[in-house]
């Protein structure tokens, strides 16, 4: 099996650059959590590796192929974007088969069957479901679809606190009984945090980071106490965020946490968004 | 399990799984949950349930058996209670005495304090 390889990939949009010379690899059967702040670049980089634009310059390959508008590759991934890409009247029963056509190992009884689970009013055009539903349907092709790479461009947009979670377990459940790769945009950090194994971050059209999450997180911590013995303790450090609350001050660093304890201070690990938040602040 | 807690979440899945064969909950010999099961259950990568899974299968309490699943090794028990109380110095007693110098809290009034609590158990 193939990992697409993001090479030199820029993109931009008149005088902005919404890529700048982004390298990247996803590997197979894994599920990345693509993180960045409004106006990053994921959706400019899920759009390049999936042929809905096309890059400036650099290249994306799937193995030795490249992407772009290459319908071969292409039919290894599976794009959920904001975008509805069935006809405006198809209802939800009729936009399952039409799938079926274009994705041959679609899975017509498994996608009902997640319907029904999530109740999605399937004799209602999809055009005039919900918000939230409309998420969800687009959610439920994507894990039927059966493909080795799917991109899911801000699931959980729109749905409420059951359906997320209903989403998260039906996610984790076919990517245990049969792992594709699953990448995920997303602005809710937390309820990602422990289902991604790999991070992606992406600031101002740079990767900032990308690596495994248990391996991101030990690149920070925190570190509590009286300003005056933080501020000492943080001297030949690389602080990337303070907060200050009278005598008290917190400081976010960069390294790996110290093993020793340290008198007076409160020092603990960071976890994933408060370590995103604090390296894209700014 | 506290999602939020300090500890990383593979090691958490491990000492939920440990609570659960000290109590009783998975005997011995018993088989306990798939990767999958704790996977969906605590909504967390495969990979991470596989790890703290791992932990266990390398000190002995879990053993595999192919095709069918994960079991609980027999004295598993006996084996955790042992690493336990190994621990519970510095776990408890360790962060007991720091805060109890922070408040001022002498050895004396400790032992008199664990006394009342185990009568009060």
């Amino acid at each position: 099996m193939n990992s697409i390889n993001v090479q030199g990939l820029s993109k931009s949009f008149g005088t902005v650059e919404a890529l700048k010379n982004v390298t990247l690899t996803i590997e197979e059967n894994k599920i990345y959590g693509l993180l960045g702040r409004n106006g990053a670049g994921k959706t400019t980089l899920l759009n390049s590796i999936n042929n809905r634009i096309f890059p400036t310059s650099g290249e994306i390959l799937f193995g030795e192929k490249s992407v772009i508008e290459n319908e071969d590759v292409q039919r290894n991934f599976f794009f959920v974007g904001e975008q509805l890409l069935f006809p405006e009247n198809m209802n939800a029963k009729k936009a399952i088969r039409w799938t079926k056509e274009f994705y041959p190992h679609f899975d017509e009884d498994y996608a009902k069957e997640l319907m029904s689970l999530f109740e999605v009013p399937i004799k209602k055009k999809v055009k005039s479901l919900s918000t939230g539903y409309k998420t969800i349907f687009k959610n439920i092709i994507a894990l039927s679809v059966n493909v080795p790479f799917v991109f899911l461009d801000e699931p959980v947009l729109g749905l409420d606190a059951n359906h997320r979670e209903l989403f998260y377990k039906a996610l984790l459940e076919k990517y245990s009984n049969s792992p594709s790769t699953y990448v995920i945009s997303t602005h809710l950090i937390e309820e990602v945090a422990n289902i991604v194994e790999d991070v992606i971050i992406i600031k101002k059209g740079e990767i900032l980071r990308a690596q495994s999450r248990d391996s991101l997180l030990e690149t920070g911590y925190s570190v509590t106490g009286m300003a005056n013995l933080v501020d000492q303790f943080c001297q030949d450090k690389e602080v990337i965020g303070l907060d200050a609350l009278g005598g008290i001050k917190s400081a976010y660093i960069i390294g790996e946490k110290p093993r020793e304890t340290v008198d007076g201070l409160d020092i603990s690990t960071m976890d994933l968004q408060k370590l995103f938040v604090k390296m894209t602040n700014a | 399990m506290d999602n939020y807690q300090e500890k990383p979440i593979f090691l958490q899945i491990a000492e939920t799984i440990e609570d659960g064969i000290i109590t009783g909950a998975y005997p011995e010999e018993s088989q306990v949950p798939s990767i999958t099961e704790f996977s969906i259950i605590y909504k967390i990568n495969p990979a991470t349930a596989n790890k703290g899974v791992n932990i266990l299968v390398d000190e002995g309490i879990l053993f595999k058996k192919r095709g069918v699943g994960m079991f609980v090794a027999k004295g598993a028990v006996s084996q955790l209670k042992q690493k336990r109380k190994k621990d519970f110095f510095e776990v408890y007693i360790e962060r007991m005495i720091k805060e109890a110098k922070k408040l001022g809290v002498t050895s004396t009034d400790i032992i008199g304090m664990i006394e009342r609590g185990f009568i009060d158990e």
